[in-house]
């Protein structure tokens, strides 16, 4: 979930009245917001690197507001004051107007090269526009918040912003090689090739997450305007000559990207937020985008749709019983324009280009339930009329286990997943013979693979507790994953039970005891026959010689038994014989 | 007969004394260890009424091993005094005696001798005066002989500094006579046998009474795991409201399952290499089923059923990338589909807990892996009301009783809210599960009718065994 940070007193002075921390908590609440902390600059920076490094910072208090993930709108100050201004009805939602220039149209060029790099852009002006200290930097804030999140840390979209004064259009967007493009980046005095670059900013800890995306391509993305000015190497950097400060009064915006819709709303919000400040208030300034085919698109879309909904499926998906024109009045509070047409039944909603996230009628119903209050709904059962069943073979597992502790052992909760080593060196086996499934991006060698046996866990456990007195007893009944091309994934989950003891003696007849109780519990009897179960001398490298048996039951062999290899126990930096017991539970279902 | 011959003793001597006696002084008449006196108090103290014992401890200075030889042989420095002949005595020399080192800055600083540096061979050492007198020698041998308390409070100090003298707190039993004193008295027995039952002899004999304030020997028996126990009382619950469990036996599940069926887009950032465990081996789902697969592309890229979708290049490939299941939602999307491939429809209540895993590194609050709680009800016209009522009765099984909803956003479900109770003693509110109705671009591709609602909460096992 982003989290926007914003002054207290700026949001209160827009918001035109004063909370507590617990009102303004409270109202956040109701809307699906979250007050996550209330601190400041000066608090943040004292945390993090020490009072010393505090000292001079600002103590103005700031709120950090925790933001749902599909609500671009609400990521700066900007739309955060408006979504609760009309929730409170203290304002209507203003109308965002596209609108043509004066003079010529704004336009960019998109060239065919794109297309196999970045191959989408959009565009827009900000005329006249007017920026404080404050407003200034929100612009660039929620072009970060924007960057971090729908933009996928700009691999989706990036955003560029310029001084359109400083600049003469038509402008083209292209590609070049890297060493072809030269210039003045951002908070640089000199110019330097796009080569230069890459490498200068591998250690820029802002910027170096950035230069993925285009680092191994042969052509890199670049905006030219009419007199060959570099305008931005998207997703990288602007450039300096374009940058746009306080005193900026037309600002040209360009997205590019590799997903189209995303790049149109992530325009929409840029514009439709601080078209605020314009001279002409809440109108942008159309640009065309040509794009290679020779068609030419007019931005920001800022569309307006309209959905109808029948009132009585709001009220049936919510359980309410209002009538249209409440819901229609709910709706209008939740930034979303709406009337009561037709047969006095259906309400027709007016989507802005701000809402991206309405995309289905459940998001309108969910709109209408946020503003009739969650807690304000009735709570009711629901008459569906069912028998539980619990799954064969966890019922199973919970039957087992309760006596498997009732005999003396105790339970063990051990991860699925592990290293290659615990698997395969540590017993033995070559990590191929284990037919594990491996993971391609664990970040420690703890998750290598998922287990194909309980047992290193157990023994991993019983490391963990060498100091409890003896002998110690353990056991677990979890599933194990092996490679399996008859499974839809290529995998398989199997319901292990494994027990170990752990003495100074081995103990193989107490483990012995433990299989003989365990078939007791499950009505197997002792027999060679179909029936029955058997174990029978076997070897094993995780096993001491001669120390090893295989366990037979329903007809098939379900696993092992015996006294572990010294090596073994080494291994798992145990220093007590120990035997073991692993078995597979399913053909008892 | 008492245990043992210093208990006999004891008795005797009490049954003669007037009064009472003292343990240690007992031991020194009787030449034996205190430890041993101690003993018999104790044992005839468990007779009962014998004798009464009042622990006393008293305090007693005593030389150490170092103030015990200074006391016989003389301090350090009055050692290096005497062993310096008129004509001196080369202080390299001095310094290889055994007192030499200490001893030597001791009588410097009393100036009872002096180093001629000037001297040919090397610093020499002479004696100042002629005689002296060894004080420390003297006190030490004032606290041999018991008078410790004739010295000054400073003396006695400055020899303890010096580790010569140590206090040590002596524990000593006053023993005078109890209620029930005899000087000939029977064994009592430990306990009941065998033998006392069959002959009786058990009527005759006295019994040790039980120490009651001693612990009781712990049953030797083997334990659950405190987490799975949980486990079994949210089985309980759900089974109780009468919802059936879901097969939740494969770890592996591909990313069609896991994130395409519950609408989560393609570029999703649950869906990054940072949060997610992929597979190697075997990298890819090998079978889909490939019709709904093809309504699930098309809802995600095109839109339909009333959604306008995501409206982006939907890729197989990515869908068949096998991972581990972030959430134990895959397999309610499998029991859901299932779920709708059988007609007519009939509603369903279903439950899962298991294993689910995150690309974390292990840390006090992160696991790569935990256990994942989640109920669904399937049926016509089920509302938001619904929802909360459900969790209103499955919170109330827990023992939590108030609750609060929150407007919240969740890929798969609209409406979404986070479940908040309020907790008594952070006293503040705090979310204990998250919860919504599957959106319809889920259920519809899946073939559910129209008019089926699902509802759906979950919440994390581990949750609820940690303080939060």
């Amino acid at each position: 979930m982003p989290t926007v940070s914003v002054k207290r007193d700026l949001l209160f002075q827009a918001l035109g009245r004063t909370y507590t921390d617990e009102e303004f908590d409270e109202l956040c609440f109701e809307f699906g917001l979250e007050l996550d902390e209330i601190t400041s600059e000066k608090e943040i920076i004292s945390k993090e690197q020490g009072n010393l490094k505090a000292e001079g910072a600002s103590d103005v208090v700031l709120y950090k507001i925790d933001v749902p993930a599909n609500r671009y709108d609400l990521l700066c100050l900007e739309g955060l004051v408006r979504g609760l201004q009309v929730f409170k009805e203290r304002i209507k939602a203003p109308v965002y107007k596209r609108v043509m220039p004066n003079g010529e149209i704004q336009k960019l060029i998109v060239t065919e090269e794109t297309a196999k790099i970045r191959p989408f852009a959009v565009a827009a002006v900000l005329r006249n526009i007017k920026f404080t200290k404050d407003r200034y930097d929100s612009f660039i804030e929620l072009q970060e918040k924007l960057h971090q999140n729908i933009c996928r840390k700009r691999a989706l979209v990036a955003i560029g912003t310029h001084d359109l004064d400083t600049l003469s259009g038509p402008f083209t967007y292209t590609v070049k090689r890297p060493s072809d493009i030269k210039f003045k980046p951002l908070n640089k005095t000199k110019e330097y090739t796009a080569c230069e670059l890459m490498k200068i900013y591998k250690t820029d800890n802002h910027l170096k997450h950035y230069l993925h995306i285009i680092e191994n391509k042969t052509l890199y993305p670049v905006i030219y305007d009419s007199n060959g000015v570099i305008l931005s190497m998207p997703p990288v950097i602007n450039g300096e000559h374009s940058r746009i400060t306080v005193n900026t009064r037309n600002v040209f915006i360009e997205c590019t990207g590799t997903d189209f819709t995303k790049a149109k709303i992530v325009l929409d919000v840029i514009v439709t937020m601080f078209s605020e400040y314009c001279e002409n208030q809440f109108t942008v300034e159309a640009a065309d985008v040509v794009f290679p085919n020779g068609k030419s698109y007019t931005f920001p879309e800022l569309a307006y749709r309209k959905e109808i909904v029948r009132a009585d499926l709001i009220n049936k998906k919510v359980g309410i019983r209002e009538t249209p024109e409440n819901l229609a009045k709910l709706l209008t509070r939740m930034y979303l324009k709406s009337e009561v047409i037709g047969d006095g039944n259906q309400i027709e909603i007016e989507i802005p280009p701000t809402r991206a996230d309405i995309i289905h009628a459940c998001d309108i119903v969910e709109d209408a339930a946020i503003a009739y209050g969650y807690n304000n709904i009735q709570m009711t059962l629901p008459k569906t009329y069912t028998i539980a069943n619990q799954f064969p073979l966890n019922k199973l597992t919970e039957l087992l286990r309760h006596d498997l502790a009732a005999a003396g052992f105790t339970e063990a909760l051990t991860f699925a997943l592990c290293s290659k080593e615990d698997i395969a060196d540590k017993l033995g086996l070559d990590i191929s013979a284990t037919k594990a499934v491996h993971i391609s991006n664990p970040k420690t060698a703890e998750f290598q693979v998922a287990r194909t046996t309980l047992l290193p866990g157990l023994l991993k456990t019983l490391a963990a507790n060498r100091k409890m007195p003896l002998p110690l007893k353990l056991f677990e009944i979890s599933d194990i994953v092996i490679k399996d091309s008859s499974r839809d994934v290529g995998a398989k989950n199997y319901r292990h039970l494994c027990a170990v003891y752990y003495n100074k003696n081995p103990g193989f007849e107490i483990i012995h005891g433990l299989l003989d109780r365990i078939m007791q519990l499950l009505n197997v009897p002792p027999g060679e026959d179909k029936g029955g179960y058997v174990i029978k001398a076997s070897e094993g490298p995780a096993f001491f010689p001669g120390r090893c048996a295989e366990i037979f039951a329903k007809g098939q062999s379900i696993g092992k038994l015996g006294v572990l290899h010294p090596d073994v126990i080494t291994k798992f930096e145990l220093t007590m014989p120990c035997s073991s017991l692993e078995i597979n539970v399913e053909p008892f279902l | 007969m008492a245990d043992g011959p210093v208990a006999e003793l004891l008795l005797r001597r009490l049954e003669a004394a007037d009064g009472g006696l003292d343990s240690a002084e007992l031991a020194a008449e009787l030449g034996v260890e205190h430890q041993a006196v101690v003993g018999a108090v104790k044992s005839l103290q468990t007779l009962g009424e014998v004798i009464e014992a009042e622990l006393r401890s008293t305090k007693r200075w005593e030389l150490t091993a170092e103030g015990e030889e200074i006391a016989r042989e003389g301090s350090h420095e009055a050692r290096v005094f005497r062993s310096i002949p008129p004509e001196g005595l080369a202080q390299s020399e001095l310094m290889r005696l055994p007192s030499g080192k200490v001893g030597f800055s001791k009588a410097m600083s009393n100036k009872w001798i002096r180093v001629d540096k000037s001297a040919a061979d090397g610093p020499r050492v002479f004696r100042v005066v002629d005689s002296m007198e060894d004080e420390v020698q003297g006190r030490l041998q004032l606290v041999r002989g018991g008078q410790a308390e004739k010295l000054g409070e400073k003396e006695r100090s400055e020899l303890r500094k010096r580790k010569l003298l140590t206090e040590v707190t002596l524990k000593t039993y006053w023993v005078s006579k109890g209620s029930a004193f005899s000087t000939s008295i029977s064994k009592q027995e430990a306990e009941l046998s065998p033998e006392m039952i069959s002959s009786g002899s058990w009527r005759d004999r006295p019994f040790k009474p039980y120490n009651f304030l001693a612990r009781g020997v712990l049953p030797d028996s083997g334990h659950l795991h405190p987490l799975l126990k949980v486990r079994s009382q949210f089985r309980q619950i759900f089974l109780e409201m009468g919802f059936t469990e879901m097969p939740t036996d494969n770890f592996i599940e591909s990313s069609f399952w896991n994130f395409d069926a519950l609408f989560q887009p393609q570029q999703h950032p649950a869906r990054d290499q940072h949060d997610t465990f992929f597979l190697r081996d075997p990298a890819e789902a090998l079978q889909l089923p490939m019709d709904y697969v093809q309504r699930v592309k098309r809802i995600h890229s095109q839109g339909g059923y009333g959604s306008q979708g995501y409206k982006y290049n939907w890729k197989l490939d990515e869908a068949r990338k096998n991972l581990l299941r972030t959430h134990t939602t895959s397999a309610s999307a499998r029991a859901l589909y299932r779920l709708a491939q059988k007609k007519p429809f009939t509603p369903a209540k279903y439950f899962s807990i298991d294993r689910v895993f995150r690309n974390e590194t292990l840390d006090a609050t992160h696991l790569a892996e935990f256990h994942q709680i989640e109920g669904v009800v399937a049926d016509h016209g089920l509302t938001l009301g619904h929802l909360m009522g459900v969790l209103r009765e499955f919170f109330t099984k827990l023992g939590i009783t108030q609750l609060r909803f929150k407007p919240a956003y969740n890929p798969y479900t609209e409406p979404s809210m986070e479940v908040f109770s309020y907790h008594q003693g952070l006293k503040k509110w705090v979310e204990v599960g998250n919860s919504g109705v599957f959106r319809p671009e889920m259920l519809l591709p899946m073939g559910l009718p129209e008019n089926v609602s699902v509802i759906a909460w979950g919440l994390s096992l581990e949750r609820w065994t940690r303080p939060t």
